[in-house]
């Protein structure tokens, strides 16, 4: 609460009052210099953390490139799952130019007539997608989107701790010998998903009762699991800190080029196959700009430059052509097609569905359903302990006089 | 002169709109249905299944705070009897933590307390066992406390400051032992600034998020993780979460009526704090 | 806190300093708790790691610092930051300054509902002001067809809750002031506005100064309520939280050092300008 800093001025007066006062002004005095120079437009381009290459370690600084070939500014922010994507644009809490949403929520955006159908004469560079990945299931007359990236979701494992064997099944994300040292999505689709898997079901499924089964499921793993993450696993699979999580392939450019102890597996069950797509919200101001941003995302170079960095797969054979053979005949970035078959995409489920799935998700990051009871329990206590005490004064004063 | 009450309109209407309305608008969105629009209990009653967050979030506050009052009554008490030339310095250093933004405390702390931490490491060097703490509800309740300790610690220490020592030493000549001087002089005396203490403490320690994700890991989410998820989350409903934020609000509101009973709550100071 | 008001402001009769050993240890394991995370987050920013590990040490280097300099999105937050937190803050003290003066003439149950009303968001969980607000924001935002939450909604969410701070800060001052002297102006055929800025405002300047640096503090370091309210823009806490979900670099903690480095700067520099005053009152 703020109260305390007003305490602290108050309560001191004398010397503390000045002090404490002008102390902000820090940041401010160190990057003043800073007010870049501005172009007319800026587009607000929202992505996945860690999902663009950013300039370090000698790659190429993409939205740099991009201002410096276009003059257009990028205003660049990042989210952790689909879900809170979504939930910021539902709720209308930001105008963004710029999306990659996976699959599912692609289709779940067009259903909601969140997105803007694609101009693409603006986009030449789209005739550098492949074919397979033109016209997909979730945006079946290929309006809205253009694919980014492409992976499976996997197992990442500590191999001084777990062996590759028990990596071939997702039972081992509730194994109780390693409780503690699991992380798992921070987000309903995927946890779902996994849940569904081991199950034998399909995650696509619009039977409640498979989905109940698999939130029991995962309220069964609350207790075993270290934290539900997304990018920290990064920090803390490299540390030692977690030894399971079940993240994306493509980040195993970082976890596992860059780490001798951890390992890449997609277990036996079967696994998601997952596109994320650029889209244009409905909302967008700078379609345009917009527009030439994603044509230069696709041109085969920046694709190349692009996806040499984050690690995922690209949908364009010119990109993947410049790779290093050694990454592309690499079964983690470029799975073969048997494992692909062992796979299912995330489709749109229904409205209904839609929110059972976050109810249950909430419930099962609350440690499962409560109880009613309790809840009105607690408002009555603390109105009993209000009364009791009110009672108490009262009579305490009457007393006294 | 009396006219010069109404420059005030400004600022009420500014505050009806920005503060009145808003508020409204979150009793508005707690009865209404996210789809239709139309009036529902709904949302009220499906906090039940959230119970275990509330009941958890008041526990861990409510602990957070009681430990923020044993550390800090002490500390306040020794900083009222130090040297006045070293008082300043001293609850400067005391608040200085305050001015870095609380997320970058609570990470630090993220690499003091795990497995692998420094902490850990240290304990490893000198041949201990190592402690697993991070991703406990002791974490988090620590995370609480570091906080919002200097909270507590500031309004203690202004009142306890205050104490005349003539009064010490009037209770002390009429044969009060040490003891007795603290239970019927000292602590009667601080409790204003105990009770704004606890009140300072505990609102933000029930409603705090990230602290829990930060250092609570997978089991231990709070009232305000949960409004954040349903709000800008991976579960969104406004309308459930308007909900959430409504009861925690009633909450609160009555456990500040409470301590305000124990305030005489005339003073400034009551004030600001209701 | 009525029984404390009786006596003196400041008890000097009692002896003081006398400090034993077990409180001084008491004092130094404090201090340990809460700058042991600083020292930490200070010493891993010059760590030279390329696993990235918060907590193994692996050689000293000045790369993260570098790499903050060149952080174009840290430079816009910080920018963006500085900006709401002037605005904000010259707006609420004005605000507020005309407001308190009209608060101190009221009385009654208006004074109490307004001063109620003055209470209620500092009292009220951030959270909570942050949804409400955002819920209106969005509504204003649909109903007046303009592009979504941004900088203007952060700046009137900054306003609204540093408006009370203002408030409080002043009042006390117009309550201490002889409200005689005012009229005294005005007897004397003074304009009520000069006879304001004149009279009035040089006694409650203390007030006023401390209600804006307190305004611009709060507004700076900001998170919660912003974080409901931004939209698309980035102020450094906002940034400081993405950074904390990504993964870790050492940047973070170069910036926790650059910030912390800052703050204790001028703390030092306003403290021995204070001083110098001090010096040149008693010559």
């Amino acid at each position: 609460m703020r109260a305390a800093r007003f305490w602290g001025l108050v309560l001191s007066a004398g010397c503390l009052m000045g002090l404490c006062a002008p102390s902000f002004s820090a940041a401010q005095i160190s990057s003043d210099p800073v007010a870049s120079t501005r172009s007319d437009v800026t587009i607000n381009v929202y992505n996945w953390g860690e999902y663009i290459s950013n300039g370090t370690e000698g790659s190429m600084d993409v939205n740099a490139e991009f201002t410096a070939r276009t003059g257009i500014q990028v205003n660049y922010t990042t989210y952790d799952t689909n879900e809170s994507m979504y939930a910021k644009l539902a709720s209308g809490g930001g105008d963004y130019d710029v999306i990659i949403p996976s699959d599912y929520m692609v289709s779940r955006m067009i259903q909601e007539d969140m997105l803007a159908e694609l101009d693409f004469a603006n986009i030449p560079n789209f005739q550098y997608i492949d074919g397979d990945f033109k016209n997909p299931d979730y945006d079946p007359d290929n309006k809205y989107s253009v694919p980014y990236t492409w992976g499976v979701v996997g197992l990442f494992y500590n191999t001084d701790y777990v062996t590759a064997e028990e990596a071939q099944s997702w039972s081992l994300l509730w194994d109780e010998k390693y409780a503690g040292k699991i992380l798992m999505f921070d987000n309903s689709r995927d946890s779902f998903g996994i849940a569904m898997k081991l199950l034998g079901y399909s995650f696509n499924t619009e039977d409640e009762q498979q989905w109940r089964e698999a939130a029991d499921l995962l309220v069964q793993q609350v207790p075993l699991v270290q934290s539900y993450a997304m990018d920290q696993i990064f920090q803390k699979m490299e540390s030692g800190e977690a030894w399971i999580a079940p993240y994306y392939s493509g980040d195993a450019a970082i976890l596992v080029e860059e780490n001798d102890n951890i390992a890449f597996s997609v277990p036996e069950e079967g696994t998601n196959y997952f596109v994320d797509a650029i889209c244009i919200p409905k909302t967008s101001t700078h379609k345009a700009e917009a527009e030439a941003y994603i044509n230069f995302l696709c041109d085969p170079e920046i694709s190349y430059e692009n996806c040499s960095y984050i690690g995922y797969s690209t949908p364009e054979t010119a990109a993947k052509e410049m790779m290093d053979p050694e990454i592309t005949e690499n079964e983690m970035y470029y799975p073969s097609e048997e494992t692909i078959a062992n796979t299912e995409v995330f489709i749109h489920l229904s409205d209904t569905t839609n929110q059972l799935l976050d109810s249950l998700w909430a419930e099962v990051k609350m440690g499962g359903p409560g109880q009613v009871g309790e809840l009105i329990a607690i408002l009555v206590l603390f109105l009993g302990l209000y009364i009791g005490v009110v009672v108490y004064k009262r009579r305490k004063r009457a007393r006294e006089q | 002169m009396t006219r010069n009450k109404w420059i005030s309109g400004p600022y009420l209407v500014w505050m009806v709109l920005f503060i009145v309305v808003p508020m409204g608008m979150v009793v508005w969105f707690a009865f209404t249905d996210n789809v239709t629009g139309v009036f529902t209990l709904d949302n009220i009653l499906r906090i039940g299944n959230y119970s275990n967050v509330f009941v958890r979030s008041i526990w861990l506050g409510a602990l957070a705070t009681l430990i923020c009052l044993l550390i800090g009554y002490p500390l306040a008490y020794i900083i009222s009897r130090v040297d006045e030339k070293y008082q300043n310095v001293i609850v400067l250093l005391i608040m200085l933590p305050m001015w870095m933004n609380f997320l970058l405390r609570t990470y630090a702390w993220m690499s003091l307390l795990e497995d692998n931490g420094i902490i850990n490491n240290l304990l490893a060097a000198i041949g201990l066992p190592r402690i697993h703490m991070i991703n406990t509800s002791g974490a988090v309740v620590l995370g609480m406390v570091y906080n919002y300790l200097p909270y507590m610690v500031l309004p203690l220490y202004s009142v306890l400051t205050k104490i005349d020592g003539s009064v010490i030493e009037a209770a002390q000549d009429l044969g009060a032992n040490r003891f007795q001087v603290f239970r019927r002089v000292i602590f009667p005396m601080s409790m204003p600034g105990i009770i704004s203490g606890i009140t300072m403490v505990f609102v933000p320690s029930v409603s705090t998020f990230i602290i829990s994700k930060m250092l609570g890991g997978g089991g231990n989410m709070l009232i305000g993780d949960l409004i954040e998820m349903e709000f800008l989350g991976n579960s969104y409903n406004p309308n459930l979460g308007s909900a959430i934020s409504l009861v925690l609000m009633v909450l609160i509101l009555i456990s500040m009526g409470i301590m305000n009973q124990f305030s005489d709550g005339e003073d400034a100071t009551g004030g600001v704090l209701l | 806190m009525k029984k404390a008001k009786a006596v003196n402001e400041r008890a000097h009769t009692r002896t003081r300093g006398n400090t034993s050993p077990l409180s001084k240890l008491y004092m130094a394991l404090i201090f340990l708790f809460l700058y042991a995370p600083i020292v930490v987050l200070i010493i891993f920013s010059f760590n030279d790691t390329k696993t990235m590990s918060r907590s193994v040490w692996s050689g000293f280097t000045f790369r993260w610092y570098v790499r903050l300099w060149e952080d174009s999105l840290i430079q816009e937050a910080v920018w963006n930051t500085v900006i709401i937190a002037v605005v904000a803050a010259l707006f609420s003290t004005l605000f507020g300054t005309v407001a308190a003066v009209g608060i101190s003439h009221m009385r009654g149950w208006r004074k109490k509902a307004v001063m109620n009303l003055t209470n209620f968001p500092m009292v009220n969980p951030e959270i909570v002001t942050g949804v409400s607000m955002m819920l209106l924001f969005v509504f204003g935002a649909q109903m007046l067809h303009i592009s979504s939450l941004g900088i203007w909604s952060i700046i009137i969410a900054h306003v609204t809750f540093c408006l009370p701070y203002v408030i409080l800060s002043v009042l006390p001052k117009l309550r201490q002031m002889d409200p005689h002297l005012y009229e005294a102006a005005q007897d004397l055929g003074c304009p009520p506005l000069r006879a304001f800025i004149k009279v009035v405002l040089p006694q409650i300047m203390p007030g006023v100064v401390t209600g804006m640096i307190m305004a611009f503090t709060l507004s700076i370091d900001d998170f919660v309520i912003t974080y409901f309210c931004s939209g698309t823009t980035q102020t450094l806490p906002i940034y400081i939280y993405s950074m904390t979900r990504r993964r870790v670099s050492p940047e973070i903690n170069a910036l926790s050092t650059v910030l912390f480095v800052v703050i204790l700067i001028l703390l030092v520099l306003v403290n021995m300008r204070r001083s110098d005053d001090k010096k040149e009152v008693r010559t």
